[in-house]
């Protein structure tokens, strides 16, 4: 079983009637939220964490892109992964990655993601997400029902531009190259692992299970409510006639890890609590552009949000909806113990992006938590798949003689603080 | 002609009362087929006025479009439905035409299955009396521009396809259900009961019959209107030579008049416009009689053959 930690970089400034006096987190924001000087000390904060949780024996650190929001301020995973190939030597360096149908041409990403696995001695992790409708159409402006034929040819791009030995001509709908010759190439061969993030779009599931990229399904709305979706996935890979790895599939929670339940709720929720009703606070007309998804996602999601009324009534979830719905694995180590199981379990998953920093939580919390998962839960879990324990197929290969960080820096990190204000 | 000859239930007096059109499906030169309406007997105007061929906005038609109603008793009138807009299938182009030229193109393949002589003389298939709404009106005027000598008319209803940065297009793609109505009617009420079909928006069932439809409807549109519906038509308008009826709703809350009526106005060469009280961005569904009125007193279009 392989952990990686995440962190999504939210901006933790957001007033406390953002709901009701701003109309979108992402897209249209409203600019005076935004403060460099404070995203000085934050950026480094931000990447500190990633830093300690490799040393504290994480399998991987994570980074993801997302544009003009507060949610993430993270517009260039690729600078951010640059930093942590630097300053760390054995996680991986999972970039959740790339929108590559934003890139023109996505020569770039293959260059940028073959000088990360270069830097990092093969140790990154390649993600090629469609990327949302707020930052794939709104933001940046691919008409939405162009976005997947142009993610598709990106991505043939791409493939091919690692594996090719000789330059080549590239003659596509959306990018036209008369010499493709990618330079440097990744030190991991024929590619670096490949991850696809997926919101629930079924369509992405072939694409992932024909080409044995890892599904990586990523949803706030918790594991109970995942598992009828990742049952569909497991369906589709035994009709598709591959074997069942749960290392084909991945999974992102948010955790919350603390000495029992009550002390939990007391140090996280009001972090959590900012993360769902200020961080995801998407305008309903963002989210879901004509063209984006088929039809038949849309039949199958809620609409509910697009009526007038509900635009005015702004509901709160509160912890004890997180935590029973699964949206939030929080409690003392047993506790998430036993919920981490049922979530690999029922989902059927090898590994798990755990969000342990959200919302506006400070760093001595974030740091706490990470702890306290890594010494007291992530053992106990390690063994999740006995029988699939040298199935390496979707993950890094780094090479030996690798280039070290410096020692001392390493050593700060890992004297980490406990709990206290 | 490929239309069976029969005859349309035109209601006279009172064109609410019926669709008054009657539907043939056609075949381009390219092998796609789309459904055409056909307003009137389809043989109004005979040898005195070109035939019209209207293509529809972003909404796409309407079961009634009084309009096409009331010229269908003066002229032939002819509404193809653009892919997205009709059924899904493979020969409706839906998946393949996804530029402006592509659309343009398109355009004149579809004059050209509905006004005949594309067995015997392809590519010589008479002139016509060229009309759009919004999206609609963006492609007939590319048409006019990349093919000026086949069009005795051009028609243009509160056109898309240009942009004044000082008066930014209202963005249509992030628009909610309910807030359509608004955008394109002066009467908000009559036209969220249009829009809607008589469903309520507050409706979980009325909101996802509507995004179904949309969804691929605008999500065609989206290869001519998103982000910005601009795809250079200023550069090439000059070239429309034929003489252009510019007509504009008054309240148009989408593309106000000022500047965009006026922006068209200067833009095409041979443009007359008339600016529509008591209506929106629909001008021709809110104040159809008018519009007819402003279409017959404009210049006579004649059959050249």
């Amino acid at each position: 079983m392989k952990f990686v930690w995440f962190n999504l970089m939210p901006w933790p400034d957001l007033p406390d009637d953002f709901r009701e006096n701003h109309r979108s987190v992402w897209v249209d924001i409203d600019q005076k939220l935004f403060d460099p000087k404070r995203a000085n000390a934050l950026y480094h904060q931000y990447m500190d964490q990633l830093e300690y949780a490799d040393s504290m024996g994480f399998d991987g650190i994570g980074v993801n892109e997302h544009h003009q929001n507060a949610y993430g301020i993270m517009p260039s995973p690729n600078l951010i992964a640059a930093g942590l190939a630097r300053r760390t030597s054995n996680a991986a360096i999972c970039v959740i990655g790339n929108s590559i149908a934003l890139y023109n041409p996505p020569i770039r990403v293959a260059e940028e993601f073959a000088m990360l696995d270069c830097i990092s001695g093969g140790r990154l992790v390649a993600g090629f997400p469609v990327g949302t409708p707020m930052d794939t159409n709104f933001s940046y402006g691919q008409i939405p029902a162009l976005t997947r034929k142009k993610y598709a040819e990106n991505h043939d791009l791409i493939m091919r531009a690692w594996k090719e030995t000789e330059p080549f001509a590239f003659d596509g709908e959306f990018n036209q190259l008369r010499y493709v010759n990618c330079w440097p190439k990744p030190i991991q061969q024929p590619h670096p692992p490949v991850y696809i993030p997926g919101g629930g779009s079924i369509e992405t599931w072939d694409f992932c299970i024909e080409n044995d990229y890892n599904y990586s399904y990523l949803s706030y709305s918790g594991y109970k409510a995942g598992k009828l979706l990742m049952d569909g996935y497991w369906e589709r890979v035994a009709a598709l006639g591959k074997d069942d790895s749960p290392y084909r599939a991945s999974f992102a929670q948010t955790i919350c890890v603390a000495e029992n339940d009550a002390q939990a709720e007391d140090l996280y929720a009001e972090h959590i609590l900012y993360f769902y009703n200020r961080c995801l606070h998407v305008y309903p007309g963002f989210a879901d552009p004509p063209g984006y998804r088929t039809v038949k996602t849309i039949k199958a999601g809620a609409l509910s949000q697009l009526r007038r009324s509900s635009q005015q009534a702004f509901t709160s979830l509160t912890w004890k909806n997180l935590v029973d719905g699964g949206y939030v694995i929080a409690g003392g180590p047993d506790t998430v113990r036993e919920r981490m199981e049922d979530m690999i379990k029922s989902l059927r998953v090898g590994l798990v992006f755990g969000l342990f920093h959200q919302g506006n939580m400070p760093d001595w919390k974030t740091r706490y938590n990470t702890q306290m998962f890594a010494q007291k839960v992530m053992p106990q879990l390690r063994n999740m798949w006995p029988e699939h324990t040298h199935d390496n197929r979707w993950w890094i290969k780094p090479m030996d003689g690798r280039v070290q960080p410096e020692v001392t820096f390493t050593d700060r990190l890992r004297d980490s603080p406990g709990p206290h204000s | 002609m490929s239309a069976p000859s029969t005859s349309a239930p035109l209601s006279v007096d009172s064109p609410q009362a019926s669709t008054g059109y009657r539907s043939i499906e056609v075949t381009t030169q390219r092998g796609l087929t789309a459904a055409v309406r056909i307003y009137g007997d389809g043989d109004a105007g005979g040898d005195k006025y070109s035939p019209i061929v209207f293509f529809h906005g972003f909404m796409g038609l309407f079961e009634s479009e009084p309009l096409l109603e009331m010229l269908g008793r003066e002229y032939a009138v002819y509404a193809p439905v653009l892919p997205g807009y009709g059924p899904e299938s493979p020969e409706s182009g839906e998946t393949v035409l996804d530029d402006m030229l592509d659309l343009t193109l398109h355009g004149w393949d579809l004059v050209q299955a509905i006004t005949g002589g594309s067995e015997t003389r392809p590519g010589d298939f008479g002139n016509v009396h060229l009309m759009g709404h919004d999206m609609g009106a963006m492609i007939t005027a590319e048409m006019a521009a990349v093919s000026p000598t086949s069009v005795d008319r051009l028609t243009l209803i509160s056109p898309l396809g240009m942009w004044d940065p000082a008066a930014p297009i209202r963005d249509i793609f992030s628009q909610l259900p309910f807030e359509f109505p608004s955008l394109l009617f002066a009467d908000a009420a009559a036209g969220t009961a249009l829009l809607a079909g008589g469903l309520d928006f507050e409706n979980p069932a009325a909101i996802e019959a509507f995004q179904v439809r949309n969804s691929r409807r605008l999500g065609f549109a989206g290869k001519l209107l998103f982000p910005i519906p601009n795809r250079r038509l200023s550069k090439r308008a000059y070239r429309i030579g034929a003489p252009t009826t510019l007509i504009w709703g008054e309240s148009d809350a989408l593309t106000p008049p000022l500047p965009y009526a006026s922006t068209w106005d200067t833009a095409i060469p041979r443009c007359t416009t008339t600016i529509v009280p008591d209506a929106g961005h629909c001008v021709h569904l809110e104040q159809p009689t008018r519009c007819a009125e402003i279409v017959a007193s404009g210049p006579v279009s004649q059959r050249l053959r």
